[in-house]
């Protein structure tokens, strides 16, 4: 049914066998973890300092630097989550229900963040710190998802039970991403319409864009760094008494 | 692919088709009140509620704005490039707020047809540029069509 090459397919393989797992990202996390900071140092330095200002909001719209990738993650993280929520519903594979609920507390951080500098942005640019139009409300909405599914996850005991029930959640709470990508377009919002993914180009001077779109690959690899840690904690909880875990303590 | 994991994919498709699919129809039937604002022309053509709040969305027609002296009051022109609509409010203006920006004011409309504003707010466009970019746009807004010369 599906094609995919033979080596992409062992790989995912072996990757399923926690030990295999486990040794593999203890090798892979200092590497991500540098170039985290890495990036962050760079795209922050760029947007705070080599960045011009803007013609109308002077410094202020350097906010964008945090809030915009943050929100693209709150977004992206999503998905991931519920890819791997639906990858463990058909397949039973345990790494993925892991993967999936690893996601949701660093999704829900960067939601939180998107919504707090949004909010910081707000009061001095549109004269308030909140209103209740399209795009903020659907954000919020985004933000129980994630506690939703975090609070539903810890209130069953037996995770394997409590990942399929976290996984049926994470899937239809999907309905709310394109609402939340094209809320500014379908309906008439405070919040401005996109900026970078316009189809012709981009409204946002190239000097600009640049430590944005640095900032955006530094959080990406900020998200593998805390999710696989959580990944490698909840992976050792579960299996604690098995062999390869009890032979990591010897 | 195992018949039992086809299943439950197919399932989780069809979970996810009718989701999005009560969710279109439950979008669709709140759309007005999904709006945030309404424009001008919508509030000259009557589509605004009458003796009720509500929002309006425009841009700040140039040179609209008129500020009676010694007390807080400013008068401008709001449009949406098709009808005008005079807008009065007392108070403090956000940052944004410049002739030529948009803006959403809530308030009612009074008999005369004035927009009496309560809350004004300033949208805030999707452009980003350094100062130097945006004056030479001002300078040559537009780039001959043809390109002949």
């Amino acid at each position: 049914m599906f094609l995919i090459p033979d080596s992409v397919g062992r790989f995912f393989h072996r990757m399923a066998s926690p030990p295999h797992f486990y040794a593999f990202t203890g090798r892979l996390l200092p590497w991500l973890t540098a170039i985290f900071i890495i990036l962050t140092a760079v795209g922050l330095y760029g947007g705070l300092f080599l960045a011009p200002a803007d013609y109308q909001q002077g410094d202020s719209y350097r906010i964008i630097y945090i809030h915009v990738p943050s929100a693209w993650m709150s977004l992206f993280i999503y998905v991931v989550m519920a890819v791997a929520g639906a990858i463990g519903l058909v397949w039973r594979i345990k790494l993925a229900e892991i993967v999936m609920i690893s996601s949701a507390s660093v999704g829900a951080g960067f939601t939180f963040i998107a919504l707090l500098t949004g909010s910081l942005w707000g009061k001095p640019m549109w004269g308030t710190w909140w209103v209740w139009d399209a795009r903020l409300t659907s954000e919020l909405i985004l933000l129980f998802l994630y506690l939703g599914v975090i609070a539903l996850y810890g209130a069953i005991d037996d995770k394997r039970t409590a990942s399929r029930a976290v996984a049926i959640l994470a899937i239809v709470g999907v309905v709310n991403i394109p609402i939340i990508h094209y809320s500014v377009e379908w309906w008439n919002t405070l919040h401005q319409g996109p900026t970078v993914s316009k189809i012709d180009k981009p409204s946002i001077h190239v000097s600009m864009l640049i430590p944005l779109l640095t900032m955006a690959v530094a959080f990406k690899f900020y998200y593998l760094v805390a999710m696989l840690q959580r990944a490698r904690t909840e992976l050792i909880q579960r299996e604690r008494n098995s062999q390869w875990v009890k032979g990591l303590i010897e | 692919m195992k018949p039992i994991r086809r299943q439950r994919l197919i399932l989780i498709g069809l979970m996810l088709a009718g989701m999005g699919l009560a969710v279109a129809f439950a979008l669709k039937s709140f759309n007005e009140n999904l709006m945030y604002f309404f424009s001008t022309t919508e509030v000259v053509e009557g589509k605004a509620p009458e003796n009720a709040l509500f929002r309006i969305g425009g841009m700040v027609v140039d040179g609209s704005v008129d500020r009676p002296a010694e007390s807080l009051l400013v008068r401008f022109k709001l449009t949406d490039f098709n009808k005008e609509v005079t807008v009065e409010y007392t108070g403090i203006l956000p940052d944004l707020f410049r002739e030529g920006q948009g803006i959403v004011a809530k308030g009612r409309l009074s008999e005369s047809g004035v927009f009496v504003a309560e809350e004004v707010l300033a949208k805030h466009d999707e452009n980003y540029m350094p100062p130097e970019v945006a004056d030479s746009l001002k300078k040559q807004p537009e780039p001959p069509a043809e390109g002949g010369i």
